[in-house]
């Protein structure tokens, strides 16, 4: 069974995710590139093919379309595959399988066919992998209807994130992001579960909302926290689940500060950020006290100089401003 | 069923001419229903390929799965998804097969391992895989017959399925239906290699090609096929060589083949050849060739009704089955 | 006879032509037999039709294009065939349910709007100023873009705490808050008792002209139009402060500054316990059926929350009137920085002297209570008589 260090990397807890499930279920296996000899892109399933073997740590040819495919079906005839895409950037070769036949059949069919799938991508920029190895494609699979989309920002999400995706009946995508991996942290030894259904306040506060995920999540917190040396309480709120939104807790916290700032590290147009800010001007208007804002990656390829990716993504500087601009106008 | 002998008797003869008249009666009466504006959306008919999934459903069993494309009639049909939840489903009821969701192109059945009915060229390959997988663990001997035209040779899809269902000796009993269009374009124009079959020695597949217009043939074949799967020796490609007397689907004006060409194959009509020689072995008689006719006749008229009679799915279910509760199948 | 029409061959079929006709009237057809050649946008299809029997009639002729679902021909059936016969009907498709009502949108936003006149008020703010019966649009803003905040409309609120937020709700509250109306009633009469030397006159008034005038008066008028005693005093107090100025104005920074507007607070009582004294304008300057009317309208708009901070603001007079079948007399508190305020008791039946004479009378005691600092009881005695004569003296019609 899973040792349980409480101190561990995200990478660590991925990888005991997934132990942890190959040791529970029979039917579960990883499949996908470089999963079982490599170790892993990522190294999230490094010495996996040692201890279960090469059919349940299965490398696949770079096919996403068919091992993507064969996923859905496997899951459509009894059994409870992980496919790991190595990155989100490699899942567009996979998104008619993922929408056509994961999102569709169960509803096309009648409610015949389920599809238990669960999908593990990296996904994210900042280290300079250029623009073809940068996408942030977690808010696009999330207009999907017949998913569900999880962005674990936590080691605690990475840890127990998957076990609950396992035992969903429907198609889980989780976005792990790239720049996470290495980050190390405490796991609570009291918790081994988690939902995959609520957003959670990672630092409560009075004066405005930092609603994020991902990769975010660690930029609003330390804006979070050089605000509140200057006297602004922001409240830091952790998405978790992209599809479906959480709208009570959004809900919860803008009601209590009446301002927000949303923190995607996806473009702007069309973002998930875009929709947040659209149920909050539907549903939630009368309680704004100032308009919603949103920072987000700016709308270019993401380049490979340092400077510049920099400069394209959402950066704590920014965060920190938009907030005085709300909170503390001139 | 391990004899990989096609047994032609009487019986045997009945049967297989029945189901290629069933299918052939079936898609007549789409037609009509189409024009009367009853079925709507796309409708794309067997007409002249029954021979194909009549005969390769004869080597399969209940344990078998089955994945077919948007072409699907004949299939389900032979695969004995019955006949009044099929035109429920393509007149849009609840009583359908699919609830309605679906139309001619998804029909599914889970209780019958029939996996769609999928309207992407390709886009049911890899899902085949996937389903023999999983009978590879759980369901020992299972074969997973996947169908698809000639067309879908063309898309990566193909490639990348055929590929690695050799490499994990995956139970599939890949079908292509090469009836020589792609909708509009020739096989000639698309494919640089036409013998598709051919296409399986590049993955070290084995496989051959058959006169898809025999049903004796493509049962022979099919046996033959699914008797070396079973053993456990992977993958096996069928090309059968068939041919569509109609359009593409309904709206086509079919402005890419000329009538003496649709007349030629016409010739070789399976139906009209095994009743023929049915006749002329005298293994069966005219009378019993009424019985079956008048027995379709029947069981057509059910259906209609029984799609006439059907419901509409309440608009308030409309998120049903979006996110399932529970894994059904 | 039977119809044969023209057939859907597509989704996106409408219509089609006939090119040419392949049977005439009179030809025997079959199930299954193309009869016609029809062109279409994607080009000529063969039309096969579904029934036995003999051609009729032609009905279109061939180059005429007609949409799907037109009778092409019709024929006389051979006798019952063992299919139902499927004719094209009409969509059976059921109503869909009717979209529900929507406004029609607005035409969408410029990119990037012109500042407008509008002041910029946030959403909870413009809410709150309602809740509070103050006018947002003439707040100063702090917020971002020079909005006005919540935290503006706090401010501007008389004598509110800060408050608790409140539980969520979707409709905007109207009406007033009782608690922080009593805590700002408490916070303003105490300033006044300690900063404003009150003295006190009161004078008694036969109101019995009055009540006749006003008996008259009603009696001709439709229901719309007729008036309450309350405009009879507002109109005698406003002509009386014109000859009495120095009760009409503030007293500010150590002086008195007269007004030249005569703008008089009513004392409105609200249900729930609350009291507010919002200005009628110009009340000099009205007439009795325009006065009545802004009389009304401020009552009304007083007790659904939607008073303007002017009308908080512009008083320079105030009367309390304690209607009927209450206390005989009111000493009032000055609603600083005003100098006066007049009260005016219940109207009692009480032995008056005409002509040496002892007669029952309605009389109503008058007590006006001013600041000692602007005025002193000389003038406070003139204004009271004056009011009390121009009582006696309604208006001439």
């Amino acid at each position: 069974m899973s040792e349980t260090p409480t101190r561990m990397t995200y990478r660590e807890a991925c990888r005991q995710a997934i132990r942890d499930a190959l040791h529970a279920d029979p039917r579960t296996f990883v499949m996908g590139e470089d999963v079982g000899l490599y170790g892993g892109c990522y190294a999230v399933t490094k010495g996996l093919i040692d201890e279960f073997g090469p059919e349940r740590i299965r490398d696949t040819p770079l096919a996403e379309s068919a091992f993507v495919g064969a996923g859905i079906g496997a899951a459509m005839a009894g059994m409870r595959p992980i496919v790991e895409i190595m990155t989100c950037n490699f899942s567009l070769l996979a998104l008619d399988q993922i929408m056509n036949n994961a999102a569709t059949i169960p509803h096309m069919s009648g409610g015949q066919f389920a599809v238990p799938l669960v999908i593990r991508m990296a996904t994210g920029a900042g280290r300079q992998l250029a623009a073809q190895h940068s996408h942030s494609l977690e808010g696009w699979y999330a207009h999907i209807p017949g998913i569900k989309v999880l962005a674990p920002g936590t080691i605690e999400d990475a840890r127990f994130m998957l076990k609950a995706a396992l035992a969903d009946p429907n198609p889980v995508l989780i976005f792990e992001h790239i720049v996470l991996y290495n980050a190390e942290g405490d796991l609570d030894p009291g918790v081994s579960e988690v939902d995959i259904a609520r957003a959670k306040i990672r630092r409560p506060g009075r004066d405005v909302s930092l609603i994020t995920y991902g990769n975010s999540l660690p930029k609003a917190l330390d804006a979070a926290a050089e605000l509140a040396g200057q006297g602004i309480e922001a409240e830091v709120v952790d998405l978790r689940v992209l599809r479906p939104l959480d709208d009570a807790t959004i809900f919860e916290s803008v009601k209590r500060t009446r301002r927000c700032i949303i923190i995607d590290e996806v473009w702007r147009s069309g973002s998930i950020s875009a929709e947040i800010a659209a149920r909050l001007a539907d549903e939630f208007f009368f309680e704004l006290d100032a308009p919603v804002r949103r920072i987000c990656s700016r709308e270019v390829p993401i380049p490979y100089a340092a400077h510049l990716e920099e400069a394209s993504l959402p950066r704590m500087a920014d965060i920190v401003a938009e907030a005085k601009a709300l909170v503390r106008p001139k | 069923m391990s004899s990989q002998k096609v047994h032609l008797d009487h019986r045997h003869g009945l049967t297989l001419l029945r189901e290629m008249e069933r299918i052939r009666r079936f898609e007549a009466k789409c037609v009509e229903l189409y024009q009367a504006q009853k079925i709507r959306g796309f409708l794309h008919l067997y007409d002249g390929e029954e021979a194909v999934a009549i005969g390769v459903m004869q080597a399969l069993d209940e344990r078998d799965a089955v994945v077919a494309t948007y072409r699907d009639h004949g299939h389900a049909l032979a695969r004995g998804v019955p006949m009044g939840p099929l035109m429920a489903e393509m007149y849009g009821k609840v009583e359908g097969c699919s609830r309605g969701r679906g139309g001619s192109m998804h029909f599914f059945d889970a209780s019958r391992r029939f996996y769609g009915g999928n309207a992407i060229v390709g886009g049911g390959l890899p899902l085949s895989l996937g389903i023999a997988m999983a009978d590879k663990a759980l369901r020992e001997g299972a074969v997973t017959a996947c169908f698809f035209g000639e067309g879908a040779a063309g898309e990566g899809e193909f490639h990348e399925s055929m590929n690695l269902a050799q490499i994990w000796k995956l139970p599939v009993l890949f079908v292509c239906e090469n009836n020589l269009y792609a909708m509009g374009v020739p096989l000639e124009v698309s494919e640089a290699e036409t013998d598709v079959f051919r296409k399986a020695e590049g993955y070290r597949m084995p496989g051959e090609r058959v006169d898809g217009m025999d049903p004796i043939q493509v049962e022979a074949a099919a046996l033959r096929a699914v008797a070396s799967i079973r053993a456990g020796n992977g993958p096996y490609f069928l090309e059968c060589r068939t041919y569509r007397f109609r359009a593409h689907s309904m709206f086509d004006a079919q402005l890419y083949r000329t009538r003496e060409e649709i007349a030629l194959w016409k010739e070789r009509d399976p139906i009209a050849r095994l009743r023929s020689w049915l006749l002329q072995s005298h293994m069966i008689t005219e009378g019993e060739i009424a019985d079956i006719e008048a027995s379709i006749a029947a069981e057509i008229d059910e259906a209609v009704a029984f799609a006439e009679a059907g419901t509409w799915e309440d608009v308030a279910d409309l998120e049903r089955f979006v996110l399932m509760d529970e894994v059904r199948q | 006879m039977s119809d044969f029409a023209m057939p859907s061959l597509g989704a996106d079929m409408e219509s089609g032509t006939v090119v040419e006709w392949l049977v005439k009237p009179g030809a025997q057809v079959h199930k299954g037999d193309v009869i016609a050649v029809v062109e279409t946008h994607k080009g000529a299809i063969e039309v096969e039709i579904f029934d036995e029997g003999v051609i009729e009639e032609l009905l279109v002729a061939e180059g005429e294009e007609v949409p799907v679902g037109a009778v092409l021909a019709r024929l006389t059936k051979a006798g019952e065939a063992g299919t139902p016969e499927v004719r094209a009907v009409e969509e059976v498709h059921p109503e869909p349910e009717p979209e529900p009502e929507r406004e029609p949108e607005p035409s969408p936003e410029p990119f990037r709007p012109a500042p407008s006149e509008r002041a910029k008020v946030s959403p909870a703010a413009r809410r709150r100023a309602a809740e509070r019966g103050i006018d947002a649009d003439r707040l100063r803003g702090t917020g971002i873009d020079g909005s006005v905040t919540l935290a503006d409309v706090e401010a501007a609120s008389p004598g509110a705490a800060s408050e608790e937020p409140r539980p969520r709700a979707t409709k905007v509250k109207r009406g007033f808050d009782p608690v922080q109306m009593r805590k700002g009633i408490a916070a303003a009469m105490s300033r006044s008792k300690r900063e404003i030397p009150h003295y006190y006159l009161t004078t008694t008034i036969d109101m019995s002209v009055a009540q006749v005038w006003l008996r008259e008066y009603n009696a001709a008028r439709d229901p719309d139009e007729r008036l309450l005693p309350a405009v009879l005093t507002l109109r005698a107090a406003a002509l009386a402060l014109k000859e009495v100025p120095q009760l009409n104005g503030f007293w500010q920074e150590d002086a008195f500054a007269p007004s030249e507007a005569i703008h008089i607070g009513w004392a409105i009582s609200l249900r729930g316990g609350g009291l507010i004294a919002p200005a009628i304008r110009d009340v000099d300057k009205l007439s009795i059926a325009d006065l009545m009317r802004a009389l009304k309208d401020v009552v009304a708009r007083a007790r659904s929350g939607g008073l303007r901070s002017s009308e908080m603001t512009d008083a320079t007079f105030t009367i309390t009137s304690l209607g009927e079948r209450s206390a005989e007399s009111v000493g009032g508190i000055i609603y600083p920085p005003q100098v006066g305020i007049l009260g005016l008791g219940s109207i009692v039946e009480r032995p008056w002297v005409i002509d040496g004479a002892v007669v029952p009378r309605p009389l109503a005691t008058a007590s006006l209570a001013a600041d000692h600092r602007a005025s002193d009881g000389h003038v406070g005695g003139q204004f009271l008589s004056t009011f009390a004569r121009l009582m006696q003296e309604p208006p001439k019609p």
